[in-house]
């Protein structure tokens, strides 16, 4: 086995693939810092990328203990969504009229503006964990109830028709071929509804929380701190692309057949 | 004499207003390989959806060694269009998929299907993913995975269908000598001529839907038939005319 190239040639390949992007967000980043240098323009308008690191850093306890209550309502919320999301979908697939019945006043809740109903969440459920909660699970669970029913569906006819002639029950064929089908569909949801899922957590922090990125980007707003404001939000994009990575590595690891199938072509 | 050990008759079938089986009546009895013949689209898969339980007759009947088919009974080894492999599971995993369903551990299903992986021409590719064989290779996986079943009858549907021209002459070549050593009952669906000449003792050729058998074809040659070519080939040409000009 040709062990000793192995290293750089991984190294040679991520870098293709993150080398472009990495290449258009520094031109971004650079781009800014000249504008705001050159220009002349007020910090409290629009702060450079080297301010917001700088005063960002100088602020790093104060972003990590509020990042780490967001992690924490985005991931608890997200979990719970997932749950649900799940027995929902085995619901559904086992009895079609429910689909009917649960679709439209699923899809309504899609249709609720988060700027209003972030507000009554939080009147509701108080300044704690719960209304976060809530918020991220009703922004995520529809996306991933229809990630799983439509994966479902997606389950090879002939692999279902060999199952049943060799006697399988309804709820094996779903264990054996309609779960497994759904996987890619499932992970593709999950890569989606993960960065709806911070959204949706800083969305109700936002409307009002003791911790959270989103209270510290509103009291940064009200003290005329854009430079902290502009560093909540860079952590915050930062937490999204952690936990869009973490479901890509999640998914290689339980769907190592994926990736051979791409080899061949 | 002892009753056949599979025996159709008057099957009638229809999805809707269209009417699919007119009338097939066949037979196959043990140890015999049989080739259903016809063109595409004329029911032929429909008749094995009627044995598997998939789909329900409306008229005749089905008998296994004498006694009628129920649909809730399993006693088919079904191999379904295509290879049906499931890319999540490994190729010893697929192949022990109809062990594990009648409820044999994983373990117990691996150690009986292993020692037969090398007769499959798939010694060392236990661990391997679908994905990573070839079509041929698959094809030989998915017939592993039918024969472990041990069920009293092969039901095959078009199962080289997929496969380019030489794999599929390849395959029906290997299936050939494979039949030869071990003489299962084997009821298979084609429309390939020469693959049903190749390899049945006698052939039922259907007529386009709604269909019913047009004429029945003894193959009286024994096998092994790779030297028997110019034979085969008579016979071949014979079903060909039946099947462009059913009228005649």
């Amino acid at each position: 086995m040709p062990n000793a190239p192995f290293y750089p040639r991984v190294f040679a390949r991520a870098f293709s693939h993150a080398g472009p992007a990495f290449v258009s967000v520094a031109a971004v980043i650079l781009g800014w810092e000249a504008y705001v240098q050159l220009s002349g323009i007020s910090p409290t308008a629009l702060p450079a990328p080297s301010r917001i690191i700088t005063q960002g850093f100088e602020q790093r306890e104060a972003l990590a203990r509020h990042t780490l209550a967001t992690l924490q309502a985005t991931t608890l919320g997200f979990a719970c969504s997932l749950t649900a999301a799940f027995l929902f979908s085995v619901l559904i697939d086992f009895f079609q009229p429910l689909r009917r019945a649960l679709f439209p006043v699923f899809i309504i809740t899609q249709t609720l503006p988060l700027v209003a109903i972030a507000p009554l969440v939080v009147l509701w459920f108080g300044f704690g964990l719960t209304p976060k909660i809530v918020l991220v699970a009703l922004v995520t669970f529809f996306p991933m109830l229809v990630a799983l029913a439509q994966g479902y569906e997606a389950t090879n006819r002939d692999i279902a028709a060999l199952l049943a002639s060799m006697g399988a029950s309804r709820w094996r064929i779903f264990l054996m071929a309609r779960m497994p089908s759904a996987l890619p569909y499932f992970f593709a949801g999950l890569r989606i509804s993960v960065t709806y899922a911070v959204v949706g957590a800083i969305f109700a922090e936002y409307a009002g929380a003791a911790r959270g990125l989103g209270i510290y980007i509103l009291n940064a707003k009200n003290n005329f701190r854009p430079d902290l404001v502009l560093a909540a939000v860079f952590v915050s994009a930062a937490l999204t692309l952690l936990l869009f990575s973490a479901s890509v590595l999640v998914q290689r690891a339980a769907m190592p057949w994926a990736r051979l199938a791409e080899q061949r072509r | 004499m002892s009753p056949a050990r599979l025996e159709l008759v008057g099957l009638r079938k229809s999805f809707g207003a269209t009417e699919v089986l007119a009338d097939i009546s066949l037979s196959v009895q043990p140890g015999e390989f049989v080739s259903i013949l016809g063109p595409s689209g004329a029911g032929k898969s429909t008749i094995l959806q009627l044995l598997t339980g998939a789909t329900r007759l409306d008229s005749g009947r089905m008998l296994l060694d004498g006694t009628p088919l129920s649909s809730a009974q399993h006693r088919f080894a079904f191999m379904p269009q295509g290879d049906a492999l499931m890319p999540w599971r490994r190729i010893i995993d697929n192949t022990t998929l109809g062990l594990e369903v009648q409820g044999m551990s994983r373990k117990a299903a691996r150690a009986k299907v292993e020692p037969l992986f090398a007769e499959f021409g798939l010694a060392g590719f236990e661990r391997y993913y679908p994905a990573q064989l070839s079509g041929g290779m698959r094809q030989r996986a998915a017939l592993l995975r039918t024969v472990v079943q041990q069920r009293p009858m092969l039901l095959l549907d078009e199962p080289f269908g997929a496969l380019d021209a030489l794999t599929r002459a390849q395959m029906q070549r290997w299936l050939a000598d494979m039949w030869t050593r071990h003489r299962w009952t084997v009821l298979l669906i084609t429309h390939d001529v020469r693959e049903a000449v190749l390899l049945s003792d006698r052939i039922y050729v259907l007529s386009s839907r709604p269909a019913h058998v047009v004429h029945r074809f003894p193959v009286p040659i024994d096998h092994p038939r790779q030297g028997a070519s110019a034979a085969l080939s008579a016979i071949e040409a014979e079903i060909l005319t039946t099947l462009l000009h059913p009228e005649d």
